[in-house]
């Protein structure tokens, strides 16, 4: 059997794109500063124009609607912490959000969660809405919790552990119809999936470079024209005023490049990602008992698939598979260096046994039919000889 | 950094024990135990499950066979630990700590100690389970827990998992046990205690 590394892990991070490379080796020349007068600065601003360009067009949204910052989870922590801002200057206090009401639900990614925690101890209530076993959320739940304190809902487009897609459409008709702010983390789903503004209705949309083939470091926010807003990052121009500090200029130029390029891919791979992931499915249903997948069954991104083992441990499973070449990823509590388990599993109501034995496989625009059958062929005995030594697998004989 | 430099998140030994597992009870049916320890539970991650065989003259370990559910470092200490006990006295095999292993194993990342932590209580009840059959039960010493904060109903054996989970001073002992959050009168035997489990698992005064 010969060794091969192959990378499953596109949902974590993905490979720079060759075009973005390119784009990258000649934007390392654009040393001046954006906002200066001169030549060498206007160089650097026009690439930083011309690639906002680029992310509006991806999105379907007007150039001066899309934000610059450093990551998803900034983008994500800007939104949200404008719940909290008690100043009467930025367009948000006019709009009275201070204090107010966030939901949200109980799967988003951890900067999310984290932040909505932390906005809770200053004061902000926050409303967590459950999820059934598929991920979806409920939308008369979603109805009946907002009231007239409710400041902003937040509903991730795609889920990054079990890849579950929500009706952000509908979900924002409910939100919006109660005259509700309304934010969309689309981290995984751009680039997988179509992401259009205009058609979803959103207020706010959050999107991340890395996980579109693009460099890590830099983020998109979208916010809708007239949308209330103030920034998390203070004290410069840049951005209209709406995130300060010097462009990431050569990330803005990696990003532009990589929503361009995902725009001409994604279509085609999707469907080929879709052949693959059911390939996976069917072949490793078929080889190994014991076997439960999460996540939705249809509404779920192509590239995605989460299951979990009886009796055998992520963690082991995750490191048994990077030494046959193989990297994924786990959302058993060992890998994560704390006690608990991956809170989407648990709150889709996989047992708790059974979310510490969870594996994510997120393929990618290197990924082939090949790749599969490998995976094919090394995942049952790695499950078999955990399983052996297991002391919570008994083998039906 | 551990990472940088040998691409692996554990030293090599864990390495070679998790890929190479030895000793692993492979016909659970017909192996004749002499002692048998079961502890953890998988809702936690961890179950682990040794038994020994016992020269009854000369009070030997002769064999020891085990498995588990968990995690790398849980699968190769306790592999480690089966190959350190064969041919050791029952009273040398019952004090190994959790310490020993590790060190046997060239040591864990910190946040791993605690997947590490069963193998020796498996095994100390499994000698415990032999001199309970082989009519010794004055051999047997109970590990019994001792309630240190009345008010929260924490024991030391909590105090010393909590310490074992990364607790290092008595705020995020207070964090993860809730101990001493109502009237505080434990706090000074709290800290004696987080003092002695901290020099206990990870040398630290």
């Amino acid at each position: 059997m010969a060794r091969r590394q192959i990378y499953m892990d596109h949902n974590a991070t993905t490979p720079l794109h060759p075009e973005v490379k390119k784009a990258l080796r000649e934007g390392m020349e654009l040393y001046g500063n954006p906002s200066s007068l001169h030549s060498f600065g206007r160089k650097a601003r026009h690439m930083i124009e011309e690639s906002r360009g680029k992310v509006a067009s991806f999105i379907n949204a007007d150039p001066e609607e899309v934000i610059f910052v450093g990551s998803g989870s900034e983008a994500n922590n800007t939104v949200l912490s404008m719940l909290m801002c008690p100043s009467k200057v930025c367009s948000c206090g006019n709009a009275d959000m201070a204090g107010r009401e966030i939901i949200t639900t109980s799967i988003e990614h951890p900067c999310i969660m984290r932040t909505s925690e932390c906005l809770q101890d200053r004061g902000v209530p926050i409303k967590y809405l459950s999820v059934d076993q598929y991920g979806k959320i409920d939308f008369e739940e979603l109805a009946g919790a907002i009231t007239g304190r409710t400041g902003l809902v937040s509903v991730m487009m795609a889920n990054n552990e079990i890849g579950t897609v929500q009706d952000i459409k509908e979900t924002s008709r409910i939100v919006r119809e109660k005259g509700v702010l309304f934010h969309t983390d689309a981290v995984q789903a751009a680039g997988k999936m179509p992401v259009d503004v205009r058609e979803l209705d959103v207020d706010f949309l959050t999107l991340s470079g890395h996980k579109i083939y693009g460099p890590k470091g830099i983020g998109a926010l979208y916010v809708r024209k007239g949308t209330p807003f103030c920034p998390l990052i203070r004290g410069g121009h840049q951005e209209q005023g709406r995130r300060a500090g010097t462009e990431n200029t050569l990330g803005i130029v990696g990003m532009g490049k990589a929503v361009e390029a995902r725009g001409k891919e994604m279509n085609t791979e999707s469907k080929r990602h879709l052949q693959m992931k059911r390939a996976l499915k069917e072949g490793l249903a078929g080889s190994i008992p014991d076997i439960r997948f999460n996540g939705h069954p249809t509404d779920s991104l192509a590239n995605t698939l989460n299951m979990s083992f009886k009796g055998a441990e992520g963690e082991a499973i995750l490191l048994y598979l990077d030494e046959a070449g193989v990297a994924v990823s786990t959302g058993s509590a060992c890998a994560s260096g704390s006690l608990d388990p991956s809170h989407v599993l648990i709150a889709t109501g996989v047992p708790v046994e059974q979310a510490h034995g969870s594996i994510r496989v997120s393929l990618g625009r290197g990924n082939t039919m090949k790749d599969i059958d490998y995976l094919l062929e090394v995942f049952p005995p790695i499950i078999k000889k955990i399983r052996d030594m297991s002391s919570a697998y008994k083998r039906e004989s | 950094m551990e990472k940088e430099r040998n691409e692996w998140v554990y030293t090599e030994k864990v390495k070679d024990h998790f890929l190479n597992p030895r000793n692993i009870l492979e016909d659970e049916q017909s192996y004749e135990d002499d002692g048998k320890g079961i502890v953890g539970n998988i809702k936690c991650g961890d179950r682990m499950m040794m038994v020994i065989k016992v020269d009854k003259d000369k009070n030997v370990i002769t064999d020891c066979r085990w498995k588990t559910y968990g995690c790398a470092s849980a699968i190769a200490s306790t592999s480690a630990l089966s190959e350190m006990v064969i041919g050791m006295p029952l009273e040398e095999a019952y004090h190994i700590s959790p310490k020993d292993v590790t060190a046997q194993l060239g040591g864990l990342p910190e946040h791993k100690i605690h997947c590490s932590v069963l193998g020796d209580k498996a095994l100390r009840a499994a000698i415990n389970d032999y001199y309970q059959r082989n009519g010794m039960p004055e051999k047997v010493q109970k590990e019994e827990a001792r309630i240190i904060c009345q008010c929260m109903n924490v024991t030391d054996h909590e105090i010393e998992d909590a310490v074992l989970d990364g607790a290092r001073n008595y705020y995020e002992l207070q964090e993860r046990t809730k101990l001493g959050t109502v009237c505080g009168q434990c706090k000074d035997e709290a800290i004696e205690l987080l003092e002695k489990y901290k020099k206990k698992h990870f040398g630290e005064a």
